[in-house]
């Protein structure tokens, strides 16, 4: 394992393999809790935590875990991290918890997370799997946030709650209504694909 | 059969990890929790009749059994005199339970005013009492010796127009308040003394 591929592990979720986009992974909240900048922001850290934490746990346990029984297992441990994640929103970001709603507890079957238990740490090391939930992670909080600044700039002529423009600004509504979020993250798509040829 | 008491046992341990992690958790978080949901859902009335104190009303709280209910008092300091408490009240309205907070002098048992916290009551009509601030602002200075009345029943309340029912339901719910009030004063004042600076 050596310096730089610990670097293209953490890299990989940021372009490469992001997960809304490249892997088109994780599309429940990053449609949901995209209308406004902050939501998806929270929601691509608490998604962070849990998926370093379980990558991290998944690892260790790679060799005492039975494969018949290791999607339960992960299911407990992913379970576990998302409680512990929604104790503290409550405790410290009691409004991004409400905002935010039902779906903290849905990043337990969040297909992220499982996919990056089952399909990568519990082949790989502790230093990979770390990097790679880290990097996971940073791409998905970067996409949601993009998403949510595109639709809530556009949607509600704000951004993080600060008034961009004047007054007669008529805000275009569609943006933070569902089909907005189809919309816009399909235009998003194009746009990386477009990027990515040449 | 190996395999499967290897199964049962690992999933087991992992069971009792992840309980014992979240109870932890859940017991130093539960203080604090409890804090949040105080301020963002009776927060902005107890604010709002607390106005001037020098403390923060929902740290400073107690409770008192009163029968079979614990009511919960927050206390507010002027002066370096615990002479203000909110507690909660209910009263009947139009369409359900109307949830009050309820803010006492306790030297002068006037009002300190009053907020409406939960409600069902028609929106533009009933759910006024909760908006309106001219409504909730006439409460304050109000004595809770004598009963809440709107003006069409002979009381002092002006009632908010088109909705005498809700507006009865607040004053019923102030009255019946004032009578708790008055048995647990004495409780009230001793418990409120200590958090006095």
């Amino acid at each position: 394992m050596s310096e730089t591929s610990l670097v293209q592990e953490l890299t990989k979720g940021l372009w490469e393999e992001i997960p809304p986009f490249r892997l088109v992974l994780g599309l429940c909240p990053t449609l949901a809790v995209t209308k406004a900048v902050d939501t998806g922001f929270g929601m691509g850290l608490a998604l962070t935590f849990v998926l370093v934490c379980s990558n991290i746990l998944v690892s260790l346990g790679r060799k005492v875990i039975p494969p018949k029984v290791r999607v339960p297992c992960f299911i407990i441990i992913i379970a576990t991290f998302v409680v512990i994640v929604e104790l503290v929103m409550q405790a410290y970001t009691y409004s991004l918890f409400l905002r935010l709603g039902i779906f903290i507890p849905l990043i337990v079957v969040n297909c992220i997370v499982l996919g990056r238990a089952e399909a990568f740490a519990y082949k790989q090391g502790l230093g990979r799997s770390i990097f790679d939930g880290l990097g996971m992670g940073i791409g998905f909080t970067l996409s949601l946030s993009v998403l949510g600044s595109i639709r809530e700039i556009f949607g509600a002529g704000t951004w993080a709650g600060m008034e961009l423009f004047g007054a007669s600004f008529q805000p275009f509504t569609f943006m933070v209504e569902a089909p907005g979020a189809f919309v816009c993250l399909g235009l998003m798509l194009g746009v990386m694909n477009l990027a990515g040829k040449k | 059969m190996r395999d499967i008491i290897k199964m049962i046992v690992v999933l087991a341990l992992l069971g009792a990890l992840s309980g014992g992690g979240l109870a932890f958790v859940k017991t130093s978080t539960e203080e604090k929790i409890e804090y949040q949901q105080l301020k963002f859902v009776k927060g902005p009335a107890i604010q709002e009749i607390m106005e001037g104190c020098s403390n923060d009303p929902i740290v400073d709280r107690f409770t008192i059994k009163d029968g079979e209910v614990e009511r919960s008092f927050y206390v507010g300091v002027f002066d370096g005199k615990a002479n203000g408490v909110c507690y909660e009240g209910e009263g009947k309205g139009f369409g359900g339970a109307i949830g009050l907070m309820v803010g006492v002098n306790l030297e002068t048992d006037e009002l300190l005013g009053m907020g409406v916290t939960t409600h069902s009551e028609t929106p533009g009509l009933g759910a006024r009492a909760k908006e309106d601030p001219s409504f909730r602002a006439q409460f304050k200075g109000m004595s809770l010796t004598e009963p809440f009345k709107v003006m069409t029943d002979g009381g002092q309340v002006d009632a908010v127009s088109g909705a005498t029912i809700t507006s009865r339901g607040v004053c019923a719910g102030l009255t019946q308040s004032a009578e708790f009030y008055g048995r647990l004063k004495a409780q009230i004042i001793e418990e409120a003394a200590a958090f006095a600076n």
